[in-house]
């Protein structure tokens, strides 16, 4: 059966969730090698192993901290020439995004972005997209070279399938471009102790309606209650209430969680764009023509300030 | 000394109009307006701050790729002040994907001659992100992309890009392509004066020939990628909507609960 190369998102060993999705996929249309780079590639073997990887193919070097994107095109390029695979899946985040783009270009191949699904076809993997802010879903292929795609977060279901998942060395020697893009400071982010947004079954979101960064405190409430992560809107990210990171919608993130509670949100195009894909939606808001009602299953009319408290409280009571 | 930045702009269908696909699985231009991508706006206004804020000489081209009526984009981002505009324009182009706009794109650039490159993080269409990438590579230059905060100095540029994991600084000598976010600072409106001014500004127009370029090698022909089918996602079926009269947040809850989410 033809490899399929999966490129791994991970932090110091630990590998993030849309990976395994990855390996999910990739197992429909071809064995899984998993690429792992930079400081704790090798302590990825263990997790990929559980979800599928037959190979981990793995190094580091100081270059992947050091410069940006480059060096780990370079890396993926190596492997590419030494797999020969079927296709290669890499986790849509930007920097994702932008390493499977060179990768593309350097071997020759078409690039499809944000899958949001992906089945074997005849003329190779066929892969959807959800486009026009989630109004239209496409299907496409690569149609030359190896298929590159990369993979929305919350696309297919985590499974185990254990495999061998060995660790091999890959060789990389790095291009004359590797070091043209020095990273000269780096400011990690505070843990919130919350899930990763994108990767969040259950996101709960304020608006410009939430008025004030202080009460923020009720949508993180409610977003504790339920095990949630946070969200906001772009309006109430530019006022300052809370940060950037966490905005969802067109230049925020994209989110498709099961369970998606916008609180004071209108639902402009450019916000639903980043979660209308969400399995469940849910929205609380005082004004009874707010377009996100069109999109709800749930629709609470009503002033969030009330609302919000109350089915905090009624969580936490149900939840004992 | 002096210092050419070419800013890319691409020019879009309307998100809030109707967008949808043509026959032949491209997007429909006919029906719904186009403008400027809203976050190419950012890139221009970039560009005009790094020339506000340099001793050189900077010129500032504005390319873009795109059928007739793109020039409406080119326009607007004369208007907010850059120089003059290319657009590289012929029937070819229709259909051509990520990988062959960069390749466009890129041999524009080198015609135009540059130092530096500024695009937006993404069109508000495709969406990719990756066209700076791709120009990057092509070009052979580095990319110091997804910035909030950029400045050039001394053959310099520096910016800060906000991730997930971390926020980074980086640096990279020019040439260099950048793109910018919608973090990076609020996009200036065209003044009266500058949108007269506009008016008077050079427009170039190339195609294919121009940059030394086949058919095949763009449009739908060349495209690297082939899209099978489009369908429009049925609307969401109606939801249940219930008006707080004191027990919303119980009634929401209740709701929660039969979905197994508490
Ligand atoms: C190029 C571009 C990209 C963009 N990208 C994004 C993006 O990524 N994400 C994004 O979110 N936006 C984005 N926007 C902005 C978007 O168009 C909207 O302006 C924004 O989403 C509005 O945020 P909002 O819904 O919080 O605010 P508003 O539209 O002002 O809505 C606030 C809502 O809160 C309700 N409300 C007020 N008080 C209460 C209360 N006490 N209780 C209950 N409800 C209350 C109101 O009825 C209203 O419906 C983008 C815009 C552009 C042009
Ligand atoms: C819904 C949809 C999905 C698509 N999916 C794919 C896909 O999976 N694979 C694929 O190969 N193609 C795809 N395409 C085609 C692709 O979007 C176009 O070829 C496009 O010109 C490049 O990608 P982008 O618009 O996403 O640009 P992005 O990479 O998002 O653009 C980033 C920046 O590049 C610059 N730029 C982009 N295009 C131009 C231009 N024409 N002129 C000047 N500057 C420009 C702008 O500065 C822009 O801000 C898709 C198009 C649509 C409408």
């Amino acid at each position: 059966m033809a490899e399929v190369l999966v490129y791994v998102d991970h932090v110091d060993g630990a590998v993030r969730k849309p990976t395994l999705e990855l390996l999910t996929l990739a197992r429909r249309i071809g064995e899984p090698v998993a690429v792992a780079l930079g400081a704790g590639a090798e302590s990825t073997a263990a997790a990929l192993a559980e979800h599928g990887a037959t190979r981990v193919l793995a190094h580091d070097a100081s270059e992947y901290a050091d410069y940006l994107v480059v060096p780990k095109v370079d890396a993926l390029q190596a492997a590419v020439a030494a797999v020969s695979p079927a296709a290669v899946l890499v986790p849509s985040s930007a920097e994702g995004k932008e390493i499977a783009a060179r990768l593309a270009l350097r071997i020759g191949s078409g690039i499809i972005t944000d899958a949001v699904d992906l089945e074997a076809g005849d003329e190779g993997p066929v892969a959807t997209q959800s486009v026009f802010a989630a109004s239209f879903s496409t299907k496409s292929r690569v149609s030359k070279g190896t298929p590159v795609i990369t993979v929305k977060p919350n696309s297919a279901a985590v499974e185990a399938a254990p495999a061998a998942g060995a660790v091999e060395a890959l060789a990389v020697s790095f291009s004359a471009q590797a070091t043209g893009t020095k990273v000269t400071g780096r400011t990690p982010r505070e843990s919130t102790g919350r899930p990763e947004l994108t990767e969040a079954a259950i996101v709960v979101s304020g608006g410009r309606g939430v008025n004030g960064a202080e009460n923020f405190a009720l949508i993180e409430s409610l977003a504790d209650s339920l095990g949630a992560a946070v969200g906001a809107s772009r309006a109430a990210v530019d006022a300052g209430w809370y940060p950037h990171t966490n905005q969802v919608g067109q230049t925020g993130k994209s989110v498709s969680p099961q369970l998606y509670i916008a609180n004071g949100i209108s639902g402009a195009i450019q916000h639903r764009a980043g979660m209308q894909t969400s399995k469940t939606i849910v929205a609380v808001n005082k004004d009874a023509e707010a377009p996100i009602f069109d999109l709800v299953d749930y629709g609470v009319v009503g002033d969030l300030f009330d609302v919000v408290p109350q089915l905090t409280e009624e969580i936490k009571t149900r939840k004992g | 000394m002096s210092l050419r930045i070419v800013v890319t702009v691409k020019y879009v269908p309307d998100a809030t109009g109707d967008r949808h696909f043509a026959d032949d699985l491209t997007v429909d231009r006919d029906d719904v307006d186009g403008l400027l991508s809203e976050l190419d706006e950012y890139a221009v206004e970039q560009a005009l701050q790094i020339s506000e804020n340099s001793d050189d000489d900077v010129e500032i081209t504005v390319l873009t790729v795109g059928p007739e009526d793109a020039k409406d984009a080119l326009r607007k981002a004369l208007s907010m002040g850059a120089d003059k505009a290319i657009h590289v324009e012929d029937d070819d182009l229709h259909g051509t994907d990520a990988i062959g706009t960069s390749l466009v794109l890129a041999k524009a650039i080198e015609k135009a001659g540059y130092d530096l490159v500024i695009s937006g993080l993404a069109s508000t269409d495709g969406t990719m992100g990756v066209v700076p990438a791709l120009l990057a590579e092509r070009l052979g230059v580095p990319q110091v992309t997804l910035l909030s905060e950029v400045s050039v100095e001394d053959g310099t540029v520096k910016g800060r890009r906000d991730g997930d994991a971390a926020s980074e600084q980086l640096e990279a000598s020019l040439p260099a392509v950048v793109s910018v976010t919608d973090q990076s600072g609020e996009a200036r409106y065209p003044s009266f004066k500058g949108i007269m001014a506009a008016k008077k500004k050079p427009v170039e127009s190339w195609d294919l020939s121009d940059l030394d370029l086949e058919a095949e090698e763009v449009g739908l022909e060349g495209a690297w990628t082939a899209v099978e089918s489009a369908t429009q996602r049925p609307a969401r079926t109606a939801g249940t909507i219930v008006k707080d009269e004191g027990e919303g947040g119980k009634q929401l809850a209740e709701f929660l609960a039969g979905q197994k989410f508490i």
